[in-house]
């Protein structure tokens, strides 16, 4: 059943997820799906990493900040006005269609958190780290596999093959040594059983080929190459109709969300079966310019993508919390450009019936200049990795010290912020 | 019995075989990089004006084509326009191809691709496509046997660079234009400009200096139809201190001026030539070499082929073993020479059977050409490119394509196509298993004994 599962996904998928494929497509990227060991129990975790550094300010709004409108004269109140949570806060009108999980106390943020990367605002250094998960006390080059990874590596009784990826990039956060399935459902294959015996010959004594080799020719029989290329045919025709309205090499809204939604159907498929937890990355994040119109279909995504994983996961979504990090915020104030820069604070979303929701969590440290970090940035007054670490172990029974130094080295959780219900 | 000759020609070349007029060593390498471009002699690009026109025609069929309705005349005629766009990079890559088949200055070839990731520009738009892909030739070809200096100032100031690092959106603040019109900084190109392509991330470089940079750099901007534009009424006033040094005057030079200090800097030196010693010869190179070839820089005045002299003399250069693994594109290159496709077979190819052929492999094998994930562009170690799906598409085009497009001439028999893609490097396969050349006998057809040669380990590293 699993397999026929999957190649239905491959099938749905060629239409829309690799429609783009033969120029790399820009928004979705790998789904990474872990199952295994009774120790699991029966929570799921998705975990969302906002490729690009989500402005937090814009996304969650500090309207209750007196200093607010005056650093963001064009950005404060950009698509109208927000939906009110708190008194403080308000969401930017493109999530406020997640009003009714607000209310049933299923949607929570975190403001002012950051990954333990400060100072040089490069993206691939800070999605390294938040997908890495390691501290800068350790070298990048001894440290290199992911936090859900290494978690899949303590959980007792985790069996062999635990998770596999789909798309064409690579997400590191399962790049450990737990046996994990990664390709792209693409290339075309076909062997005969003579010619894959030799290969297996040929590769048998170098270990990087040996590895990649015996799963490359496994995904053989799955790959429905007809489908598959008379998909990319239509796609780049439709590519080629419809220019004129996009910004970069943005696909259209519209097939974005389809696309979102296929993403979303399938790990909730996963999930409702034996998966427990599932990863992927959304991109479009990076607003330099013109801020308005660049960050309100990203958002929109992720509003779309997070009730259609609630509309799918059924009453698995009472045990599910989703996660979405990303790698550092934006500047406190706007740019020239109508956008902002990389900054440091940002802002995390977390939703799912497991959580105790209905909060906005951190410390607020407040827009001071003074108060500022660098007299630039929004100051993080907590470590993204914490408040992860925290839902795992309330997921997974995980140990504190066991996440402290196995899963997160370097990481002081702090106090239990008790995220579960 | 292994030709060290050969070695070189897999690490700093584009594999074999040694054609005529080939170096067959180090010295000989660094001599031809001294002389004239072989491969653009044989193949030589279309002028910049012609990509500049082809751009400005359809920046202005986009403008007319928006908010028109739908199949509406002006929406099918930028169609066109785009579609030749498209067309004129697919150009670029061919010739790209063509040359690295043809010409003996392989070692050039690898250079201009090496620069050309190293300044990575991102096309936003459809429309900036071909200008995106002329920079090889334009910009970054001209000077990978010169002066790095020469080569930052040529990669920065050409138009793709400053679309894709924003720098149309970067007004000084205090500038005429900025205070008519509320504008202000953007700080992406200097932000790339100090991390990635000189001083390196995390090289003691502030914010502060970035965003004086940024001040600095505002005026500059592209014109279409006719490329880099500066605008004096963009130009944040004042002088600005970049990393203590301070720069004023008027129009570009103190913009050419900061790129010559950032060029010889230290940091910018060692960044240099570790991600050349990493590009060429391991994904963990010897840090003594890196420091003596960053010293050979620095003692040239930016001049780069003392550095790549150290690096190409090393001992360590042509003696194997062969670890790191060919990027898809060396990859391609390197099998269309081994089984005796010529640069001309590749320009003949129509656009399917090119795109079929050529340019989807190459993006699912993982190196959608010249599209990197990020302007850092692509990764260097063996296991980003060797997984399960890149690997199963080698193994896949090596199957199957070589015997469709050898459809005519016929398919060379495996044996010659050891010969000529393998040489002497056969006998660095290893391990216990059978020999390459006694697998191969064991193919049930020849295709298939093609693959088994292209797929193989020995024939995927460098």
């Amino acid at each position: 059943m699993a397999d026929l599962t999957r190649r239905l996904f491959l099938r749905g998928a060629a239409a829309g997820v690799l429609g783009c494929s033969a120029a790399a497509h820009p928004w979705l990227t790998t789904v990474t799906l872990a199952q295994g060991a009774p120790g699991f129990g029966d929570h799921r975790l998705v975990v969302v990493i906002l490729r690009g550094a989500m402005d937090g300010m814009d996304a969650l709004r500090p309207v209750g900040d007196p200093l607010f409108a005056a650093l963001r004269p064009n950005l404060a109140q950009s698509g109208g006005p927000g939906l009110p949570l708190d008194g403080f806060f308000e969401l930017h009108p493109r999530l406020a269609g997640l009003a009714p999980l607000w209310t049933a106390e299923e949607l929570a943020f975190v403001h002012a958190t950051s990954t333990p990367y400060r100072n040089k605002r490069s993206h691939f250094d800070g999605q390294d780290i938040l997908e890495a998960g390691t501290g800068l006390d350790v070298p990048q080059t001894e440290v290199r596999d992911g936090w859900l990874n290494r978690m899949l590596q303590v959980v007792p009784g985790m069996q062999a093959e635990t998770a596999y990826a789909i798309g064409r990039e690579a997400l590191p956060l399962l790049a450990g040594g737990a046996p994990v399935r990664s390709w792209v459902p693409e290339q075309r294959l076909a062997l005969s059983p003579q010619a894959r015996l030799l290969l297996e010959q040929v590769y048998h004594d170098d270990d990087l080929f040996r590895e990649a080799a015996t799963e490359a020719m496994d995904l053989a029989d799955e790959m429905q190459m007809e489908d598959l290329a008379k998909a990319l045919m239509q796609a780049e025709e439709t590519d080629m109709a419809a220019p004129v309205t996009g910004m970069m090499t943005a696909p259209a809204p519209g097939r974005r969300l389809a696309d979102l939604d296929r993403l979303a159907g399938f790990a909730a498929d996963r999930l409702r079966g034996e998966s427990r937890i599932a990863a992927f990355s959304i991109s479009g994040w990076d607003t330099h310019r013109k801020q308005a119109a660049a960050l309100a279909p990203s958002l929109s995504g992720l509003e779309h993508l997070l009730l259609k994983l609630r509309a799918d996961l059924g009453t698995v979504w009472d045990r599910t919390a989703v996660l979405c990090m990303t790698e550092f915020g934006r500047t406190a104030a706007e740019n020239g450009s109508q956008g902002t820069d990389h900054g440091t604070g940002g802002a995390m979303v977390m939703a799912g019936g497991a959580l105790r929701g209905g909060r906005v969590l951190g410390n607020w440290p407040g827009l001071e200049e003074a108060a500022l970090f660098d007299r630039r940035d929004l100051m993080p007054t907590s470590d993204v990795r914490a408040w992860a670490a925290w839902v795992m172990r309330a997921m997974f029974g995980l140990d504190r010290a066991v996440l402290e130094s196995a899963v997160f080295p370097g990481l002081q959780m702090g106090d239990d912020p008790r995220l579960l219900r | 019995m292994i030709d060290p000759a050969e070695i070189a020609a897999f690490r700093f070349g584009t594999g074999l075989p040694l054609g005529q007029g080939a170096p067959r060593n180090p010295r000989a390498m660094l001599a031809l990089l001294a002389g004239l471009d072989a491969g653009l002699a044989l193949w030589p690009a279309p002028p910049p004006q012609e990509v500049l026109d082809l751009h400005a025609r359809c920046a202005a069929g986009r403008r007319l084509a928006r908010g028109t309705p739908p199949r509406s005349a002006e929406r099918k005629a930028f169609v066109l326009l785009v579609k030749e766009v498209l067309a004129q990079q697919t150009l670029f890559l061919k010739l790209q191809i063509a040359r690295a088949i043809d010409s003996p200055d392989g070692f050039r070839e690898r250079l201009v691709r090496f620069w050309g990731d190293h300044f990575t520009t991102l096309a936003r738009l459809r429309d900036h496509r071909g200008l995106t892909a002329s920079r090889f030739d334009h910009a970054i070809r001209p000077h990978v046997g010169g002066r790095f200096i020469d080569l930052l100032q040529a990669a920065e100031l050409h138009p793709s660079m400053l679309l894709a690092l924003d720098q149309m959106a970067s007004v000084g603040p205090n500038s005429r234009i900025g205070q008519r019109k509320g504008l202000g900084l953007n700080e992406n190109l200097a932000r790339e400009m100090m991390e990635l392509h000189t001083l390196g991330v995390g090289t003691g470089y502030s914010q502060d200096d970035v965003r004086q940079l940024a001040e600095l750099l505002t005026g500059l901007g592209v014109r279409e139809g006719e490329g880099l534009a500066f605008t004096p009424g963009r130009v944040e006033p004042g002088a600005e201190i970049v990393l203590g040094q301070s720069y004023a005057g008027e129009g570009l030079a103190p913009i050419l001026q900061v790129m010559a200090d950032l060029a010889r800097r230290p940091e910018t030196a060692r960044h240099l030539a570790r991600k050349l010693a990493v590009h060429f010869l391991s994904d963990t190179p010897d840090e003594g070499l890196v420091d003596r070839m960053a010293t050979a820089y620095l003692d040239a005045d930016t001049a780069m082929r003392p550095m790549l002299r150290v690096l190409l003399t090393d001992p360590s250069a042509l003696r194997p073993p062969l670890r790191k693994a060919r990027q898809p594109f060396d990859f391609l290159v390197a099998s269309l020479r081994a089984l005796g496709v010529t640069g001309a077979e590749v320009m003949a190819l129509g656009p399917k059977p090119f795109r079929r052929m050529i340019r989807e492999p190459l993006a699912v094998m993982g190196q959608d050409w010249d599209a990197p994930r990020g302007p850092d562009g692509w990764p260097e170690n063996a296991e980003s490119w060797i997984t399960p799906q890149g690997l199963a598409a080698r193994i896949g085009w090596a199957m199957d394509v070589p015997g469709r497009l050898r459809r005519e001439t016929g398919l060379p028999p495996a044996e010659q196509v050891l010969a000529q893609g393998l040489g002497t490097l056969t006998a660095t396969q290893g391990g216990d298993g059978l020999p390459l050349p006694a697998l191969i006998r064991r193919a049930e057809t020849p295709r298939e004994a093609v693959g088994i040669v292209l797929a193989s380990p020995v024939f995927n590293r460098r």
